[in-house]
């Protein structure tokens, strides 16, 4: 059966020239980074290698960089982080309602240990309210953290204007930037937040490596206690292979960034103007310009997401639902419930996410399924006539 | 058979896994699927693992032994809505509903098997211990008693329509519990020796207390305990805690034993009587649902059960006016309005539908 990779957004896989750059690492050069003899310092010169490649893909200093874990720990590590040492100064903090639950979950956390959280609201395609964010600053204001592009819908969000506006007030700004980097230039200059968080795998390197940018002057405090590893900002043994996975991923997506963004966005715009011409009553759910090139979340009216997928995923087309919950549940994802998509059709959500590998054909091939799968679905489909069955 | 597509309910235990097992071995092309219920309503003691996220992890280890595709679906709204919500409404009214018969109409056959046949398959198949012949031609469907007597649970299906039917399969129908086991091991599922659940998967001890405090603690209102003459005995906890029938927990210190014989739910009265009064003749039945043949004209002489694996009592059943009337020959234990009585010819189930009223017979034993 032909396999259609279209979960992007989710993982993605590890691109050759990464394996072959790692592979190293896990043998020959296996040495603890702290350790002092030869083996510790191959090990210590592929990582400080590695952090100089990443500042430079973001337009940092070296001393900005801190390894972690991925995007969660890069999330938790920045909020917590900077919440915790400025909690003498104030405990307000600032996110929107559609970031990833990485963050989100963060934030309620806090709640728990008496911070205030303000979730501002989005508009129907995505963007966070900045008129919200005027209106929510106050005394105690200690942190602002917005997402530089949602993973359910690819919207783009307006940073400059948010970090221009945080400078203004002097709070500091963290982005979860896990779906936009590799996807879109990010500097961190340009972008002129404090923090920003990024993961490899999103970008076709390793799971299990991330980093957080930590801008000079930012106060923050860390999470885990131990040796004096990433300036004891994140101690534990590096993981060297990930690392320099994460590294050489960054820089071969920096490489061709234009021109994979033109491609992808024209596979997109393929899959989503096919969808248009051939399937009756959908909806896209995002914005029709500032978005990624490699995300199209569109809602099948009268067709179950869930339902969708499987089906798909029968055909071996792999999407993922922009809806939380299904099977006639009312619940849609806490993105498009922001967005405030009406809940069926946020029921009938799918994610389409792009990635190097998909070609003309594959998005022909989804459509040519789609324009099969979605009608006899919305015959048989328990949404379609609530209230039908006694 | 040809080789068709099938989703299998699987649940993770030793049942819904063999039946998947059967398929695939028979050729079919089996998509394994899990109903993620309501949080809370995880069963617990025996029948920890049944529909409760521990049983999903079961149900996918042996979706990945057979090597078939398994999908949890999120069923807590569906469930909720369908099942818990009619549930509650029918403690509201003083009776004892079957949540089961519901599940199976409204969810397993009613909204699975819809994605079912949207997906393309053919056939929802569960490990439910039933038969079901196809007739071909588009001819009605019978469903039959489970070859296992100690197992069928044909009972909990009566409310299926012959279009649900035509598009059920239960693999486990002309087996018994011994033998699934057996496949079982033979196929070294590792649920091979995970002890059994009822088809019940949440109404537990004690469980459906939890579940009516939470969801309609108006049923657990306190209120009178009466004698049929109006004459009050005592207090009781909320007629929701109280089934028509039952003896025990009713506090009350009398001369001879007492049994609830009626709950009166506009009052809030649960009435007790003597063993005598708890015998009936008549059932009224609503929501009649005839499987085996059209609605018939003039009453037929039938075996009815109003209990899962109770005995069955022979019985005219009399169509009137919508309703049935169930005429036991001999005086019948009372049955609580809610419950299903599901009437029998042999092995064939005829049709079946929910004790809605009961006429009561003033007799020694």
């Amino acid at each position: 059966m032909r396999r259609v990779y279209l979960d992007n957004a989710a993982t993605s896989p590890v691109r050759r020239e990464v394996v072959e750059a790692m592979l190293p690492h896990f043998s020959e050069t296996m040495g603890n980074a702290s350790s002092l003899h030869m083996f510790g310092q191959r090990a210590k010169r592929a990582l400080e290698k590695a952090r100089q490649s990443v500042a430079s893909a973001l337009g940092a200093d070296l001393k900005e960089i801190y390894f972690t874990s991925g995007g969660t720990e890069s999330n938790n590590l920045a909020i917590k982080g900077v919440a915790r040492v400025n909690s003498d100064r104030g405990r307000h903090l600032i996110t929107s309602a559609i970031e990833h639950h990485a963050v989100l979950n963060t934030f309620r956390h806090l709640e728990t240990e008496g911070y205030q959280v303000t979730y501002l609201p989005v508009d129907d395609q995505g963007i966070v309210d900045l008129n919200a964010l005027e209106h929510s600053i106050r005394d105690d204001t200690i942190l602002i953290s917005i997402m530089l592009a949602n993973n359910e819908v690819g919207t783009i969000e307006p940073l400059f204007e948010i970090a221009a506006f945080a400078r203004r007030k002097g709070i500091p700004l963290h982005t979860d930037a896990v779906q936009a980097v590799g996807k879109m230039p990010v500097s961190v200059d340009d972008l002129g937040v404090n923090l920003l968080s990024l993961t490899a795998h999103k970008f076709y390197g390793p799971k299990g490596a991330g980093a957080l940018y930590v801008g000079h002057g930012t106060r923050i405090a860390p999470l885990l206690h131990g040796g004096h590893q990433e300036r004891t900002m994140r101690p534990g043994t590096e993981n060297i292979p990930g690392i320099v996975g994460l590294a050489t991923a960054l820089d071969l997506a920096c490489h061709d960034l234009d021109s994979e963004w033109a491609r992808l966005a024209g596979l997109r715009n393929r899959l989503e103007n096919g969808i248009r011409g051939r399937i009756q009553d959908i909806h896209l759910n995002g914005h029709p310009e500032s978005r990624l090139p490699n995300i199209l979340n569109m809602s099948f009216a009268r067709a179950e997401g869930e339902s969708l997928l499987l089906a798909l995923d029968l055909r071996g087309i792999a999407v993922s639902t922009g809806s939380a919950c299904a099977a006639g549940s009312t619940e849609p994802s806490h993105v498009l419930q922001a967005m405030g998509v009406d809940s069926l059709l946020a029921q009938g959500s799918l994610r389409f996410s792009l990635g190097r590998d998909n070609d003309e054909d594959d998005i022909d091939y989804v459509l040519d399924a789609l324009a099969e799968i979605v009608p006899r679905l919305r015959e048989l489909s328990p949404v379609y006539d609530p209230g039908a069955r006694t | 058979m040809a080789v068709e597509r099938v989703v299998v309910a699987m649940s993770g235990g030793v049942d819904s896994s063999v039946a998947a097992a059967l398929l695939h071995e028979r050729g079919h092309e089996v998509i394994g699927v899990g109903l993620r219920l309501p949080e809370g309503l995880r069963a617990t003691g025996a029948r920890a693992g049944c529909c409760g996220m521990a049983g999903m992890e079961d149900a996918r280890a042996v979706a990945a032994r057979i090597d078939i595709p398994f999908y949890v679906l999120d069923y807590r709204e569906a469930f909720a809505r369908e099942v818990i919500a009619p549930f509650c409404e029918a403690y509201r009214n003083g009776e004892t509903p079957n949540p089961c018969v519901l599940c199976n109409v409204r969810l397993k056959f009613g909204l699975l098997l819809d994605m079912a046949l949207g997906l393309g398959a053919g056939y929802v198949a569960t490990g439910h211990y039933a038969r079901v012949e196809h007739e071909s031609g588009g001819g009605r469907p019978t469903l039959r008693k489970g070859l296992d007597p100690e197992h069928d649970q044909s009972y909990f299906l009566y409310s299926l329509t012959p279009r649900q039917l035509a598009h059920t399969l239960f693999p486990l129908g002309t087996l018994h519990k011994g033998e699934v086991r057996e496949i079982a091991r033979r196929l070294g599922l590792p649920v091979a020796e995970k002890p059994s659940s009822q088809d019940i998967c949440f109404v537990g001890s004690g469980g459906y207390r939890e579940l009516l405090a939470k969801h309609c603690p108006d049923s657990l209102r306190p209120g009178p305990i009466a004698d049929s003459t109006g004459r009050v005995l005592g207090r009781h906890h909320g007629i929701g805690a109280y089934t028509v029938g039952q003896r025990r927990g009713l506090g009350i210190a009398a001369g001879e034993p007492l049994y609830v014989t009626r709950l009166d739910a506009p009052s809030n009265t649960i009435v007790v009587g003597t063993k005598n009064e708890t015998y009936v003749r008549t059932l009224v039945v609503r929501s009649v649902n005839w499987l085996a043949c059209d609605p018939p004209a003039a009453p037929l002489h039938l075996s009815v059960a109003t209990r899962y694996r109770g005995s069955e009592r022979a019985a005219d059943v009399v169509p009137d006016n919508g309703l049935v009337s169930i005429r036991f020959s001999r005086p019948h234990p009372i049955v609580a309005p809610g419950q299903a009585a599901v009437f029998y010819s042999g092995d064939l189930l005829v049709g079946g539908g929910v004790v809605t009223a009961y006429t009561q017979c003033e007799m020694a034993l």
